[in-house]
């Protein structure tokens, strides 16, 4: 899993039927330090993420799927969680 | 998954025969403020997208999903046409 921001959202109506209801959210991966890292990327949201959080994201299908919870569904990154807060240390 | 452009399609003869039918488009992957990134690629289009559609596509074995039971080989399919998307730059930290 990954650390990204939510810097987004994403409308779309035509697409796969699995996404119905789905909200598709864009989001910037993050060091813990909070640096940009990498491209933005597209991930399902199914806890209710709101921009400018930061949140746990899911790079696999399987796990993305479940967290969809629809089989066969075509998605590849999902927001698992919000993060309250990272404790780390270099 | 990621935002792209649709910016070509490919047409081949002779190919794999779980292809038949389905739709080769080339991709451009776009960042959220509309530039490109990184290389253009070849996907398997599940949404009847057309050149110069903004459109997002799923990596990964998933590409073949929206054909199943039919087994297509893919690394790379556009799940949908995106309308519009908006993005808040920057927030202050």
């Amino acid at each position: 899993m990954i650390l990204a921001r939510v810097i987004g959202e994403v409308v779309s109506t035509q697409k796969r039927p699995q996404f119905e209801g789905a909200t598709l959210l864009l989001v910037q991966p993050e060091t813990p330090a909070g640096a940009k890292q990498g491209t933005a990327l597209l991930a399902i949201d199914s806890v209710g993420a709101g921009r400018g959080e930061l949140v746990l994201v899911v790079l696999e299908g399987r796990a993305a799927q479940e967290s969809l919870g629809k089989k066969l569904a075509p998605v590849d990154a999902a927001i698992l969680g919000i993060v309250d807060e990272v404790d780390w240390h270099e | 998954m990621q935002l792209a452009r649709v910016i070509g399609d490919v047409v081949a003869t002779r190919k794999e025969s779980a292809y038949d039918g389905v739709t080769l488009l080339v991709i451009q992957p776009v960042l959220p403020d509309g530039s490109d990134t990184g290389r253009p690629l070849v996907a398997v289009d599940a949404v009847g997208a057309g050149v110069g559609e903004r459109v997002f596509f799923v990596r990964g074995k998933e590409a073949s999903f929206p054909f199943h039971p039919k087994e297509v080989p893919a690394d790379a399919g556009i799940v949908g046409i995106v309308d519009h998307w908006s993005v808040i730059e920057d927030r202050p930290r």
